[in-house]
């Protein structure tokens, strides 16, 4: 049977069309591919360096807990052990272990330990006071250079004068290393350490308080008056030029760099209220600036999606407007508002630029103990790892990289969770 | 009820205020090239369980020198780091907010000029290296034009036959600041017959306007983050990069000095005098509150005790002064002169 002369015009630009639909299909995919691509490689150099950040090398020393010598006055108290003699102690074990004689040799022995081995022990008598007067095996974090040996960045057979370790130095570590003191283990210091520039102590811990601190007040503020201003402006609000307005000027806002409300904090709540820099009482009330407009905008986006029904029910049944809004609608609304939250809240947690004008870029050991205390965020240790001349610190900024993804990860879970739970279906 | 809820709030939250108004920590800002020591310091101030780690906040050197001279009262840091000297204009913004600090130097920093272990070493009169760097170059009827030079061959023979490229420190870095004065300004505009005519026949008898760095692609700012200068040589050992000397210290096994007047960028050189391009770092204590915030003597002690030829600042590559210097400077931290502009000059 001839075909029609339709049929005949389709067979023609039959090919044309596929030709067209391949080429579509093949775009999506090349695009599919190159972001899968970047992910990966970011992925792969953040997880190749990050990984072996997660471990160091420690030195185990029998030591002498001589109660005299750590403990002058006798109390057990912070200050009477910091006047003691750990140090000392510590490093009598150290030349003994090496052989160290000469004057040079002692000091190049002195220097393969981290410089927090001292606090280390005093800590471990204050955690077990039992043990004083008795021979105990303690482990020690060895020095970021002596670290790097181990792990290959500082090579025997470059010339010694290129390299941070004498001769010595790496003759006494293969010493020590044959003799089985060292050893390769998760990190303590990483996530129980707080900020330091010696690479071989720092960790995560005091930036990580500090990020959950600041978060929590920027949720306490910003979710009551996000939510509520949600309410008002979509159940209450006249519709007329002035809530539009507003309306318009939140959208607005939700697209403002970030820093600019650092500013504003600056101006506001430092210089006007008087309120000390550094504080993640601070750092949270401006992160909680910048998210009350996601906050918003979702919270309204879920209040829409409430079936009119539902309303219409409850007014039908005599109940008054608030406790059809309050009793029907926002308990309805609820998953929706909180997926915002954490949304707009996984935003804060990555957050440094707003945080740089109010004193939070900053290096603070002491962890923080209240939001008025100063303190630091993930982000920024991050950052300020990444600036500091040790090489074991590229390996810790990865690691905390590593921490802060998870952290997001683990937030942006929770939100999925939270909707999967609560969400209703009409 | 609602109301009493809004009294609960406002109390605690007024409470919260005042328990944070009384400070307890030293609060210190400026310098991003001094902040690695400044930290050292605090560090081991702060492992003392009478005091608190001081907060050391970065930002820059005219952020430490403004910063401290801003007023008085715990909202205001205590200590400004610098790696410029104070100017006299400086000094007024103090003296107009009645705010009276001490002057102390706490050692040297080297500018390292570098590249990788793998490229040419480059042996460069400091000049020289200004007249690679420069924006202008003056001609012999005085004019000047955009810097000419495509290779290091092209200003002297005896240089590397490769083309300049150069990373180094954006322009809000203190390192590019100093770096700009003491090459492009001094050594060459100072220096150089031709460029000290020109520049006074364009009303720049000091030779300031040399201090702009090429925009041709010879300089490139590699971003505030020493490592990623020192990440780029690596990876091209036909490049050169300007950074502090911390960071070439601590990567020796793969990176090189370059010979500026005939002298590598080494601890000894620059704390013997001898390297060409090192700049003091300081800081400057605001008296109103040296015993108020507690600590404020502890701090300096802390860096008398370790500021020595043999120490944890020398470790991360901070060079030491010489001994008589360091006796005036805790001599000073006792007796405390207030900065006037006669001592600036």
């Amino acid at each position: 049977m001839p075909l029609t002369k339709t049929e005949q015009i389709v067979n023609a630009s039959l090919k044309a069309r596929r030709k067209k639909e391949r080429a579509f299909q093949l775009f999506g995919i090349a695009a599919i591919a190159l972001a899968l691509f970047f992910l990966v490689t970011l992925m792969g150099s953040i997880l190749s360096k990050g990984i072996p950040g997660f471990f160091q090398y420690y030195i185990t020393l029998e030591i002498e807990l001589d109660r005299e010598r750590l403990d002058p006055l006798g109390d057990l108290s912070e200050q009477s052990l910091f006047d003691g003699q750990a140090k000392k102690i510590i490093e009598e074990v150290v030349l003994e272990k090496t052989g160290a004689k000469s004057r040079n040799g002692r000091k190049a022995a002195r220097k393969l330990l981290s410089n927090g081995s001292d606090t280390r022990l005093t800590s471990f008598v204050r955690a077990n006071p039992s043990l004083l007067n008795s021979t105990q095996k303690v482990k020690f974090a060895l020095d970021d250079d002596a670290d790097s040996y181990f792990r290959g960045f500082v090579k025997k057979e470059t010339p010694e004068q290129q390299r941070r370790l004498s001769n010595i130095q790496i003759e006494y570590l293969d010493k020590m290393n044959e003799d089985g003191l060292i050893s390769h283990e998760i990190s303590d210091y990483l996530f129980f350490g707080s900020a330091s520039r010696n690479a071989e102590m720092a960790g995560i811990k005091g930036a990580a308080i500090g990020s959950v601190l600041t978060l929590l007040v920027c949720f306490v503020i910003a979710f009551p008056i996000g939510v509520a201003t949600a309410v008002y402006l979509e159940e209450f609000a006249p519709k007329n030029k002035i809530t539009e307005i507003i309306e318009i000027n939140i959208n607005n806002l939700a697209a403002v760099p970030s820093v600019v409300f650092g500013i504003l904090g600056l101006a506001i709540f430092i210089n006007l209220f008087g309120l000390p820099r550094s504080i993640p009482l601070v750092g949270g009330m401006v992160l909680a600036l910048m998210t009350l407009p996601t906050i918003i905008i979702s919270s309204r986006a879920a209040i829409k999606s409430v079936p009119p029904s539902i309303r219409d029910g409850a007014l039908g049944v005599g109940a008054s407007k608030v406790q059809a809004t309050m009793h029907h609608v926002v308990p309805l609304a609820i998953p929706g508002m909180l997926t915002g939250t954490i949304i707009g809240m996984a935003q804060a947690l990555g957050e440094t630029a707003p945080l740089l004008m109010i004193g939070m870029v900053a290096f603070i050991v002491d962890i923080p103990g209240s939001v008025t205390e100063p303190g630091t965020v993930l982000p920024v240790q991050i950052f300020m790892w990444a600036d500091f001349a040790e090489r074991m610190f590229v390996q810790k900024t990865s690691s905390a990289i590593i921490i802060l993804l998870l952290f997001l990860i683990l937030m942006n879970g929770g939100a999925i969770w939270l909707r999967k739970k609560l969400e209703r279906r009409w | 009820m609602r109301i009493s809820y809004a009294i609960a709030a406002f109390a605690v939250s007024a409470s919260l205020i005042s328990a944070a108004n009384a400070r307890e920590q030293l609060s210190l800002a400026g310098s991003s090239t001094v902040l690695p020591f400044a930290t050292i310091i605090a560090e081991e101030m702060g492992k003392n369980p009478q005091f608190k780690t001081p907060v050391v906040e970065s930002g820059g050197s005219s952020v430490g020198k403004k910063g401290v001279c801003e007023g008085i009262g715990t909202q205001f840091i205590d200590i400004g780091n610098a790696s410029s000297r104070m100017k006299a204009s400086e000094l007024e913004f103090c003296s107009a907010n009645g705010v009276d600090v001490t002057e102390i130097k706490v050692g040297y920093d080297g500018i390292a000029v570098a590249n990788s272990l793998e490229g040419q070493t480059l042996t460069i009169s400091k000049a020289d290296l200004g007249k690679a760097l420069t924006a202008e170059i003056p001609q012999e009827d005085g004019s000047w034009i955009p810097n000419p030079y495509k290779k290091w061959s092209d200003i002297n023979a005896a240089y590397p036959d490769i083309e300049i490229r150069v990373y180094g420190p954006p322009t809000t870095s203190g390192t590019r600041a100093s770096f700009a004065e003491m090459v492009n300004q001094k050594a060459y505009c100072g220096k150089d017959e031709l460029a000290k005519k020109a520049s006074a026949a364009r009303d720049d008898k000091s030779g300031k306007k040399c201090r702009a760095m090429r925009t041709d692609g010879a300089y490139i700012e590699a971003g505030e983050q020493d490592n990623l200068i020192v990440q780029k040589l690596q990876e091209d050992p036909m490049s050169y990069g300007i950074f502090g000397f911390s960071y070439l210290d601590q990567n020796r096994d793969t990176l090189q000095s370059a010979l500026v007047d005939g002298t590598p960028a080494t601890f000894e050189l620059i704390a013997s005098g001898d390297y060409a391009i090192s700049r003091a770092l300081w800081f400057y204590v605001k008296h109103a509150h040296i015993g108020v915030v507690p600590g404020m003597d502890e701090y300096m002690m802390t860096w008398v005790k370790n500021w020595g030829d043999d120490g944890i600042l020398t470790d991360a590559g901070m060079v030491p002064m010489p001994e008589a210097e360091r006796a005036s400077y805790e001599k000073a931290m006792s007796e405390l002169p207030v900065l006037t502009a006669d001592m600036l000059k």
